[in-house]
């Protein structure tokens, strides 16, 4: 029973560690800012809303890698019945024009690493 | 009831021995009767197919026209180092192209003439059936064979398999070795592609999708006397012009006896 002391100190420096995110965020203090995002001047809607495209923008983007690419097919049709062509570079890019305006802001703020630019060419007006 | 401890249990064992024989038998014979419904279907409704001219094909303007304008359409970078180069559509010596044309009395003059090659886009094509992750296909309302760079892997089984050697490995990052103009901007904006991707010719389907010819044919048809060098059109149609092309000529096609199926055709 000597070793007590001991234990319950190792105890106590396991918890401080372990709950180490927790605390951490509190005591450094603040909240981290949200992203500002620069949208668009020229075109007020999106394909589909916005609250839908903040969620699920990463799928309907491998909806439409698979469908072009794999089926052939070339629109995509919202949910409110307009048409789209599905393409990255000719019709995200053609409004949302600067990636680090646009894209990167997020993704930094949410730890993310898409491998889109690898290969797809950016927009001119980066 | 009747039924006595000892028979019970010589039952239950008698089931036990059959299920665990029958059982896995059954197993693999349902298994065998569903695989031959679930084989990748691998020949298309219609088939895009060209015709070359060898004859109109050996004006080097012609050549260096089509290759030039295939780079360009897909970004597909100039690496001086040979064994890591990325060719799309190249030109080839005729006795290489050809192995099976030659013989030890074949002139010169025909065994060194230079052959334009590239995909043949197979009816039967074995990169298909050796890629493990489905990233090449032979896509079914066209019959091009198609590559999907988000899921090649590398590992390069379809190069080993294609008997054309039409296909390239990105040893390294293309970017750097693509021309670009003076602000730095890439010739097109077709995606270049990433180390550790297998690439080849792709029949141009993002221009036959809109209606267009492959750049490489559109750019013999503008040189001076290489109008119909190349020639694209689908092959199910016996009206169109490669179908007339093939009804009229002598035509080659590159080892056919492997069975592969070649729709790139040569008149020779």
């Amino acid at each position: 029973m000597s070793d007590k002391g001991k234990i319950i100190g190792g105890l106590v420096v396991f918890l401080v560690l372990v709950t180490f995110p927790l605390w951490n965020s509190v005591v450094a203090g603040g909240e981290v800012a949200m992203p500002e995002l620069e949208y668009p001047t020229g075109e007020i809607q999106c394909i589909e809303d916005t609250e839908f495209m903040r969620a699920n923008h990463m799928d309907i983007l491998n909806q439409w890698r698979n469908e072009l690419v794999r089926e052939g097919l070339t629109e995509y049709t919202s949910t409110s019945g307009q048409q789209y062509t599905m393409s990255l570079t000719g019709t995200c890019m053609d409004c949302h024009d600067n990636r680090d305006t646009f894209c990167t802001t997020c993704h930094d703020y949410s730890n993310v690493n898409p491998k889109c630019w690898d290969c797809h060419v950016e927009p001119r007006g980066n | 009831m009747d039924e006595s401890r000892r028979s019970f249990l010589e039952k239950a064992g008698k089931t036990a021995l059959g299920l665990g024989w029958g059982l896995p038998l059954l197993n693999t014979a349902c298994s065998e009767a569903g695989e031959h419904e679930h084989h990748i279907p691998l020949r298309s409704d219609n088939q895009w197919a060209m015709v070359i001219d060898v004859e109109k094909c050996q004006s080097e303007e012609i050549r260096r026209a089509c290759i030039d304008s295939c780079n360009v359409a897909h970004n597909v970078p100039n690496i001086p180092d040979e064994g890591d180069d990325i060719a799309w559509i190249w030109e080839e010596e005729y006795k290489h192209v050809f192995p099976e044309q030659v013989h030890d009395h074949t002139p010169a003059s025909v065994g060194d003439m230079p052959i334009m090659v590239l995909c043949n886009h197979c009816t039967n094509p074995p990169c298909v059936r050796v890629c493990p992750t489905q990233a090449t296909w032979k896509r079914e309302t066209d019959g091009i064979v198609m590559m999907d760079m988000h899921r090649c892997i590398g590992c390069r089984y379809c190069m080993a398999a294609c008997p054309y050697g039409s296909r390239s490995f990105n040893w390294r990052d293309p970017r750097p070795f693509i021309e670009t103009d003076a602000d730095g901007n890439l010739p097109t904006d077709y995606p270049s592609r990433t180390k550790g991707v297998v690439e080849k010719c792709n029949f141009c389907a993002e221009r036959v999708r809109v209606g267009e010819l492959p750049a490489c044919v559109e750019a013999a048809n503008a040189v001076e006397g290489g109008e119909g060098a190349l020639t694209f059109g689908d092959l199910t149609d016996p009206n169109s012009e490669v179908s007339q092309l093939l009804h009229d000529n002598h035509t080659i096609s590159r080892r056919v006896g492997l069975g592969t199926g070649p729709n790139v055709y040569y008149i020779i």
